[in-house]
């Protein structure tokens, strides 16, 4: 079944001057139909301005679509009714790790979410403890989340959405302010979650090198989904990713631009590992 | 170096004051100034003064650290001890040009003195042991009850320990735009008064327009995590009354109860 289903999904900003008139309006997503199963890792990647954090926050019911459903579990987000458990079914990790850390201690922001959906004292502390353990970050639970690395910060976000035991998360750029290493911490939380607890991961990113671990792709631009397929298939595609104004990560560049001078490796390298792999095999036959 | 100011002055120990419910020392750090008030003569203060003395050995705090507070209020404890001296009338002690010391003057005096220190000190030593967050949640719990009078206690408290929570982050955020603005030829040490509040304003603009930002990032977090109000709501750590804590307000009625036996039954002439 689908965790995730979008069908004819538009949403439009309105722009209006000061005294209310419509400006302009402006589409951020434009008829796009995603269906993600449950358990994937899905990622959304696409320039600033592309729809991708639009999109994120429809998942959340944090805005309706203006035309077209989004359903989450089954249920239809733009119902009211449905509000508290679609927030729950899909958490959500935001860009800035200092502006969603509620609490003054690790552990309590990690509470947090279980209070506000009214879970028994004990249970809260059993679920705190198993995400912080979920993410590494249990011997911090004492920790002013001020003392934290950026990527630690990000990491006790997460925990604190999967203490709300939600069927799939969607992290909206949850490495865009942090450091390359800070960005490692994060994405391997996030796969373990992915492989480990069969959490739906819905990653949304401008980094290529985030993506590889992904079971589908979706491009996106101008609000419109320009391209899907599985990493290897999106990475094929170099001169359409570079039409769309993102970077090909060095290796599958390097592979490109070889596979373009004549040398026969295949489409869509991914790793370093790979392309080592290939060329020994060209220079091996070569010798 | 803005990053080094403490918060609160929460005092790190582990002792029973410490670990007393923030709802027992609240009611008793008002007690015990009601208790000041009340009583009017020496025995009564000298009971307050062995009281404050065994709560302070109690807290393990050191003692120093409670008369840190004292210096904020120095000025006022001085302008108070001074009118109460010479502006009350009655009988005459001594007599310099047109002030006179009265009895009545220095004794109003004394007792204002004693009662203003112990006022401050006694509430120090509830900002010593308790922590912010725990103060915020003893004074939710407290109020609870003007619920029914619609008063938005527990918003008021979350709104408490959000800021709490902030004020580190938006101290560094102030320390990184001064930073800024220096490197752009701000200029925020010199000149009188008036230039250099209007020398703020490039540092307050960005400030506030950054906080507002954080404030709605925040609160579409908040709503993401499934926050609406404090319906429903279920607490990680709720405050529970343990034995010790009967123990306190025990000892609290009695202090209480000593404090208005010595009121009454003792006539002293000071």
């Amino acid at each position: 079944m689908e965790i995730i289903k979008t069908e004819k999904l538009v949403f439009e900003y309105i722009r209006r001057d000061e005294e209310g008139n419509v400006e302009g309006i402006t589409r951020a997503v434009d008829e796009v139909d995603l269906d993600v199963e449950q358990g994937d890792f899905i990622a959304i990647l696409g320039h600033n301005g592309s729809g991708k954090s639009t999109l994120a926050k429809h998942i959340n019911a944090i805005l309706y679509p203006t035309e077209g459903t989004v359903w989450v579990d089954g249920m239809d987000t733009s119902q009211e009714k449905n509000l508290w458990d679609v927030r729950q079914s899909a958490g959500m990790v935001f860009q800035n790790p200092d502006n969603q850390i509620i609490g003054q201690v690790v552990e309590e922001d990690v509470g947090f979410g279980p209070e506000n959906m009214g879970v028994p004292t004990a249970e809260i502390w059993e679920r705190v403890e198993e995400s912080l353990k979920a993410v590494g970050m249990y011997e911090y639970r004492k920790h002013s989340p001020n003392k934290l690395s950026g990527g630690q910060k990000q990491r006790v976000s997460i925990a604190g959405v999967i203490a709300m035991h939600p069927k799939c998360i969607v992290l909206d750029e949850p490495t865009a302010m942090l450091d390359p290493n800070g960005r490692k911490e994060v994405v391997r939380a996030v796969r373990a979650l992915n492989v480990a607890e069969g959490i739906t991961v819905v990653l949304i990113t401008h980094y290529m090198e985030e993506i590889i671990h992904a079971d589908k792709v979706f491009v996106m631009d101008q609000g419109k989904i320009a391209m899907q397929g599985t990493p290897r298939e999106i990475f094929s595609n170099v001169e359409r990713l570079q039409e769309l104004r993102l970077d090909v990560p060095q290796v599958t560049l390097l592979a490109h631009e070889l596979q373009k001078h004549g040398l026969n490796i295949p489409d869509g390298i991914l790793t370093t590992e790979e392309l080592v792999g290939h060329l020994g095999r060209v220079f091996g036959k070569d010798k | 170096m803005l990053r080094d100011i403490t918060l609160g002055q929460y005092y790190q120990a582990e002792s029973v004051i410490h670990k007393l419910d923030p709802r027992v020392k609240l009611i008793a750090t008002i007690t015990f100034i009601v208790s000041l008030f009340i009583v009017q003569n020496i025995v009564g203060y000298m009971i307050a003064a062995v009281f404050l003395a065994c709560v302070i050995k109690l807290s393990g705090v050191p003692f120093r650290f409670m008369v840190k507070g004292m210096r904020a209020i120095v000025f006022l404890l001085l302008l108070t001890v001074v009118f109460n001296l010479f502006l009350t009338p009655g009988e005459a002690l001594i007599s310099i040009w047109k002030l006179t010391i009265t009895k009545e003057g220095l004794r109003t005096a004394v007792f204002m003195a004693v009662r203003l220190t112990f006022l401050i000190i006694g509430s120090s030593v509830m900002t010593l042991t308790t922590t912010p967050n725990n103060l915020t949640d003893g004074m939710e719990k407290l109020m609870g009850p003007l619920k029914i009078l619609k008063v938005p206690v527990h918003e008021v408290a979350m709104m408490m320990s959000i800021a709490l929570r902030f004020i580190p982050v938006l101290l560094e955020e102030t320390d990184k735009i001064m930073k800024a603005q220096i490197a752009r030829g701000a200029d925020f040490e010199s000149g009188n008064l008036v230039k250099k509040a209007k020398s703020l304003v490039p540092l307050l603009v960005p400030l506030f327009i950054s906080a507002f930002r954080r404030a709605n990032d925040l609160a579409m977090a908040m709503e993401a995590r499934c926050y609406r109000g404090g319906d429903n709501r279920t607490k990680m750590k709720p405050l529970q009354y343990k034995k010790r804590d009967g123990i306190a307000y025990l000892t609290l009625v009695c202090y209480l109860a000593v404090c208005i036996g010595a009121n009454m039954l003792v006539h002293l002439p000071f």
